[in-house]
């Protein structure tokens, strides 16, 4: 069996968000990271990895520095990984961004193609879903639980909803799109870590993309362009109190809710 | 792509078992609203699904709809992907919307990204504010006539709301974009509003994309709809423990509010995912927002930052919720909420007295 993870590196949210002087985001200053949705993928990859033999590749598109994800997957337990990185791949929209990886799909085997649900820059969870119409493969995101039926060449999942849980069934090859609850990664082992700095990550350009039409990468290929940016002006600071008492607080509180007609 | 063939409002009318899902409704309201500032003013909700009654073709109607597409196919009887996206790129092919909307819902941000590929036009995911405007929004000198007018501005916040972008679809139709639950406003219903029933009947043979549904299970609520409540009494790990929720359990049934909570305390077991607000939770705008024992991390701020007032009681004058909070009190909630409770019971007590 062949599993293909998609990655992505994102800049670390945990350790609070970093702004320049100006007020916009300060990305350099924050850590770069596997999408946390991404790597509960590649730790399902690597459980069937455990436990059927699958050979485990993962694919990531980005920056050149995009590297370091992948050489945190071969720590993992990775067998492959492939870098896909291009100057005309740039500004990139979820269409343009899912064309481009699909391309670099078409040139690999699989039997189940895994993906995070979401990255945690961007929050849109739709290159997973946009990727699987383009290879015209089944579709199940919001993946809780994954278990794989090798002889009938299928797989079923827990999928999420708002109101519960569906156990649904598709033939593989398919695309499934992972929750960060469905697993917690492993540590990289030393071994690993080792093995990291030695295997070679395959790395590929636009030309290397299968049957994708220029017209549809990059920022001249994407749909939706974006009109107006800018990082939040953080909300107009309201008034902090320290009271003396509780007593005090409450009359605080009592009083604003009156006055706002609350109460 | 002739961009002029492409006219009107559509939404996607998320139903589960027969029953609309709010977010339709609030879809209709923003849909009547945008229909305003376009040439055609028509707003039609798509529905798709097995034996679905009358009853919700006039629910939609009372909500704002001028017409209900209906798709009644046992294919598309519980929500799998493959059918309904292939549902939707039939009426997108056959009517031409010029705008598409689709909840931002567990069932929309899956169906809202297949259908856009297979009709190749853009998708704007979780949009918390849509527009009616010009792209580019001012004109560049020298090229005033490639503005373009009357289109879609979808706003959304990225990065767990630290940042937020305006974007726009200007060479694609339909336009399309998932809206998170809880943000538009539903329209007061009129039941006098009919809509009309347009019956359509797509090829909806299996391929094998389409899934299997081998179970379907339905974790039932207990627990109030915290989208709706108008005052929202929140506790975060400050509160310190499942039991101690009572506090504000207390709290919120003298304001007639409902308790809701933090990533940390559904982390640790206290209360339901249902009751979670942030971003990976839900995200809410109550009249009134208490925030109890939340430190204010950017994924819990993203989900409350719109209420209208923001009261943070914490301990730590450091926490961060005290950046967002209009009124912040630094304190013990183990003593403050319950003696609020007291004082507005005590105080309501005395107003209706009086």
């Amino acid at each position: 069996m062949k599993v293909v993870v998609c990655v992505k590196q994102v800049p670390d949210t945990k350790g609070g968000v970093k702004f320049k002087p100006d007020g916009t985001l300060d990305r350099a200053a924050m850590l770069a990271i596997m999408n946390p949705d991404d790597k509960a993928a590649l730790e399902e990859a690597l459980e069937l990895k455990d436990q059927y033999g699958a050979e485990v590749t993962v694919v990531t598109m980005g920056l050149p520095k995009a590297d370091a994800v992948l050489r945190e997957a071969f720590a993992m337990g990775a067998d492959k990984g492939v870098l896909v990185t291009d100057r005309v791949l740039g500004g990139a929209d979820t269409w343009a961004t899912s064309q481009t990886l699909a391309g670099a799909l078409r040139n690999l085997d699989y039997d189940l193609i895994l993906t995070g649900r979401q990255a945690i820059d961007g929050d849109t969870a739709q290159v997973g879903p946009q990727i699987s119409e383009h290879l015209h493969l089944p579709l199940i995101s919001y993946c809780e639980d994954l278990k794989v039926d090798e002889a009938a060449h299928t797989v079923t999942v827990k999928r999420q909803y708002d109101d519960g849980y569906h156990i649904v069934r598709a033939k593989m090859p398919c695309l499934v799109t992972c929750l960060s609850e469905l697993d917690t990664p492993r540590y990289m082992t030393p071994g690993g870590i080792f093995d990291a700095f030695q295997k070679e990550v395959t790395v590929w350009g636009r030309k290397d993309l299968k049957d994708v039409d220029d017209s549809n990468l990059g920022k001249a290929g994407s749909p939706t362009v974006i009109a107006k940016a800018s990082d939040k002006v953080a909300k107009g600071k309201g008034v902090k109190v320290t009271p003396e008492t509780p007593e005090e607080a409450v009359d605080y509180i009592v009083n604003v809710l009156d006055e706002k007609h609350v109460i | 792509m002739a961009l002029e063939d492409y006219k009107g409002v559509y939404i996607f009318a998320q139903q589960v078992d027969g029953k609309i899902s709010p977010i339709a409704l609030e879809l209709l309201g923003k849909a009547r609203d945008l229909a305003k500032d376009l040439d055609n003013k028509d707003v039609t909700a798509i529905l798709l699904g097995y034996q679905l009654s009358d009853a919700l073709v006039d629910e939609l109607g009372a909500y704002g709809a001028d017409k209900v597409i209906v798709v009644d196919n046992p294919e598309l009887k519980d929500y799998r992907t493959e059918p309904y996206a292939d549902a939707i790129q039939a009426i997108v092919k056959e009517f031409k919307p010029e705008i598409l909307l689709v909840g931002a819902t567990a069932i929309g941000r899956d169906l809202g990204p297949r259908v856009s590929a297979k009709i190749h036009t853009g998708l704007t995911a979780d949009c918390t504010k849509l527009d009616i405007g010009d792209f580019p929004l001012v004109a560049i000198p020298g090229h005033e006539d490639e503005q373009k007018h009357k289109q879609l501005l979808m706003t959304r916040p990225a990065f767990g709301g630290n940042t937020i972008a305006t974007i726009a679809c200007p060479d694609y139709r339909p336009q399309m974009a998932t809206v998170r639950p809880g943000v538009m406003q539903k329209i007061t219903p009129d039941k006098n509003h009919k809509a009309e029933k347009i019956t359509f009947a797509p090829d909806l043979t299996p391929n094998s994309c389409y899934t299997e549904i081998l179970k379907i299970v339905k974790e039932v609520s207990t627990v109030a709809d915290i989208q709706a409540a108008k005052i929202l009494v929140s506790g975060g790990r400050g509160v310190g423990s499942a039991e101690n929720f009572k506090i504000l359990d207390d709290l919120a049934a003298v304001l007639g509010g409902t308790v809701s909570c933090s990533r940390a305390v559904v982390d640790a077991g206290w209360k339901p995912k249902d009751m979670q607000v942030g971003q990976t939770g839900k995200t809410v705008r109550p009249h009134v927002y208490f925030a109890i024992g939340i430190s204010g991390a950017i994924q819990h701020v993203a989900g409350m930052e719109d209420s209208d007032i923001i009261i943070a009681i914490n301990k730590d004058e450091n926490a961060p919720i005290f950046d967002v909070a209009d009124y912040g009190i630094v304190g013990d909630l183990n003593k403050i909420v319950p003696l609020l409770t007291k004082k507005i019971s005590e105080f309501l007590a005395a107003k209706n007295n009086g």
